[in-house]
């Protein structure tokens, strides 16, 4: 008996929906099988791991504060890997946005003003895109590919951080830590609330909302969908390739830099040497659990927030590694794009070759 | 031992994992498929590597282990892009994530361990030669393991049949299947055989590079590697000379700051990463080289009609 896969006459519009639920089904079923084989009760792990960080006030709040980076950072993405753009290296763009918005207050220290909050927001947005221009322009011009150029420009961002935080930007007071002074005032986001949730949740909201709006309303929307799926369509009608390219690395670019600053602004307060905990990589796996649909990214992003959350609680609660959170993130993506070929096609069984030879 | 000789000896060491690792993903792409998981698969080759060497106390057979590591990531990349049809960029970068996270689980226990060194394999009156000897006949198995591969994919590509069967499914696998190749079978082959040669390039950076086990050890290598097979215009040949250019690169730095240069480390750890975008460009800008041997089926999806 072999697997055979036979074309549906038409995409199934069940599966669409129900394919990333499966995915996530099987994800969690692995996952027990994980916790039984570490020696665990499998159902109490994951009731750790996924159930109880949505019970109570206080994590519930850290959930929004992690789930709005990821939304903010997967929205952008979906729009990149809709048009077929290859964007993998927000996590520098992350770091990017986060230098450039950094440096108001670490340059202009005692300056308060509700200006001083939309500079760095502002500026956060540009670094971000303007890092991620790089690898467009650079596709756009040369060809290179920009899956490669983005990603090795994380790792040039990450040292750039690393420099400016041990060298000129340390803080003169900080005992030679590695970090920044410390943002005060208007240099923080708003909270919302008592808790730790700050205005950047606000935002990724937005975000996730215009973006559902450009791609279904907008010609630019309508644009990148064309030359996502057909190329050669949209040369014939007039689209410019470049164009888009450009346009979506910018505008996931600036996303993750408002991410970054957002973090930076946010929950940590001041420049540090990690600044988040692979935001920018975790995205990827938002858009594509989110079915590179804006709105579905929101709940993408809650998910994946969930498996930081549970990870830490797992960590504390049944002493696992805290890396079980990559593990589950990386066994997810990899059953969504497994999951979704049954949009496309049924899976059957067939009489393998041995049979064949006997009839 | 001469300042020369440790030069020429760090350069072979750096190179080693990057054409390692490289000449897996030439063949891979050769057949028409495009394997972003190199970094993943190349990670579990060092965990694993280190782990087995460490529970058996033989070197060998941890590079036994990241062999097989890499091959059994590779297969579930090939299990979803041949049989299940997924785009094969978002399922590459789905086993570099899956890798990075697993190995991490895996070696967490080990982080910090001694580990069992690779040694040189010593060949008698040889290795005594001053300077050649250590520079030509003091190596490990896998630096020269490495050299061997490249050359035997050479011959194997060029030079014989099967070879010719590769090129022609990455060139245009329906004319390689109406002619009565199984398409799927040989990538099938050509992604296993990336695998393993990704995993012996983990398993050399855990075994002989750095003998011991540090997360995310792989820092990026495999996607240098990858840029590699671009640059090399997937031609063996060009992906040596390739490879050495690059472990250069990564190792001057280490020798620029113990000269006492003043500049700032962080300028020089990011030389790799930038030396790879300025190849990229170079080598794309470069129309002619590329077009000639871009596998012209790369990355798309082949269903065979029933």
């Amino acid at each position: 008996m072999i697997l055979v896969l036979e074309k549906r006459s038409r995409r199934s519009q069940a599966m669409v929906w129900l394919s990333p639920v499966l995915a996530l089904g099987i994800t969690v079923v692995i996952g027990g099988f994980i916790f039984a084989s570490l020696g665990l009760d499998p159902f109490k792990a994951l009731y750790i791991y996924f159930i109880d960080p949505m019970t109570s006030l206080w994590s519930i709040e850290e959930l929004i504060v992690k789930a709005a980076p990821l939304v903010m950072i997967g929205v952008g993405l979906a729009i990149c890997y809709t048009a077929n753009v290859w964007n993998i290296g927000a996590e520098g763009q992350l770091t990017m946005g986060a230098l450039f918005g950094s440096a108001i207050p670490i340059y202009f220290t005692d300056w308060q003003s509700p200006l001083v909050l939309v500079l760095m927001l502002v500026l956060g947005a540009i670094g971000g895109a303007l890092f991620a221009a790089i690898p467009a322009l650079l596709k756009n011009r040369f060809g290179a590919n920009e899956i490669l150029t983005s990603l090795m420009l994380v790792y040039v961002a990450q040292l750039i951080l690393d420099w400016v935080i041990r060298g000129p930007w340390k803080d003169p007071k900080g005992f030679n830590f590695p970090q920044s002074v410390s943002f005060e005032g208007w240099q923080l986001l708003p909270l919302l609330g008592e808790g730790r949730v700050h205005l950047g949740a606000v935002l990724a909201l937005i975000a996730a909302v215009l973006l559902w709006v450009m791609m279904g309303r907008s010609l630019r929307g309508f644009e990148i969908r064309v030359i996502g799926n057909s190329p050669r369509a949209g040369a014939f009608a007039g689209f410019a390739q470049k164009k888009v390219v450009l346009f979506c690395f910018m505008l996931s670019g600036a996303l993750a830099g408002l991410a970054g600053i957002c973090e930076v602004a946010g929950p940590s307060g001041q420049l540090q040497p990690v600044i988040s905990p692979g935001y920018g990589f975790t995205a990827i796996i938002v858009a594509f659990l989110g079915r590179l649909n804006p709105i579905g990214v929101i709940f993408a992003g809650i998910l994946l927030a969930i498996s930081y959350l549970g990870g830490e609680a797992a960590q504390v609660e049944l002493g696992i590694s805290d890396k079980m959170a990559q593990v589950f993130q990386g066994m997810l993506l990899f059953l969504i794009l497994a999951c979704e070929t049954l949009i496309h096609y049924r899976i059957k069984l067939a009489p393998g070759r041995g049979a064949v030879k006997e009839a | 031992m001469g300042a020369l000789e440790a030069v020429i000896l760090t350069i072979i060491t750096a190179s080693t994992p990057l054409l390692l690792a490289a000449i897996g993903e030439l063949v891979t792409e050769r057949s028409g498929v495009l394997n972003l998981g190199v970094e993943g698969m190349m990670i579990m080759g060092a965990v694993c590597g280190f782990a087995a060497a460490y529970t058996t106390h033989s070197a060998l057979l941890g590079v036994g282990a990241g062999l097989l590591a890499g091959v059994g990531m590779s297969l579930l990349f090939a299990f979803l892009t041949q049989t299940l049809m997924t785009s094969q960029v978002a399922t590459g970068l789905s086993l570099t994530l899956l890798g990075l996270g697993l190995s991490g689980m895996i070696g967490e226990g080990f982080t910090g361990l001694p580990g069992i060194k690779l040694e040189a394999l010593n060949i008698p009156f040889l290795s005594d030669i001053p300077f050649i000897g250590p520079v030509i006949f003091g190596h490990d198995i896998l630096v020269y393991g490495s050299l061997f591969i490249v050359a035997g994919v050479a011959y194997v590509l060029f030079r014989t049949r099967l070879g010719l069967i590769i090129t022609a499914v990455g060139g245009n696998h329906h004319s390689a299947h109406a002619l009565g190749y199984n398409v799927l079978r040989v990538r099938y082959g050509c992604i296993a055989f990336g695998g393993a040669c990704s995993g012996l390039a983990g398993a050399y950076l855990s075994l002989a590079y750095t003998p011991q086990w540090i997360e995310n050890m792989s820092s990026g290598r495999g996607w240098i590697a990858l840029a590699l097979v671009v640059f090399s215009t997937w031609l063996p040949k060009r992906l040596l000379v390739g490879a050495y250019l690059f472990g250069t690169v990564w190792i001057m730095g280490l020798y620029v700051q113990a000269l006492g240069v003043d500049i700032p480390s962080q300028l020089l750890s990011s030389l790799p990463y930038l030396v790879t975008i300025v190849a990229l460009i170079i080598i794309s800008g470069n129309k002619t080289l590329t077009k000639v041997n871009t596998p012209a089926c790369i990355g798309q999806p082949f269903a065979p009609e029933r």
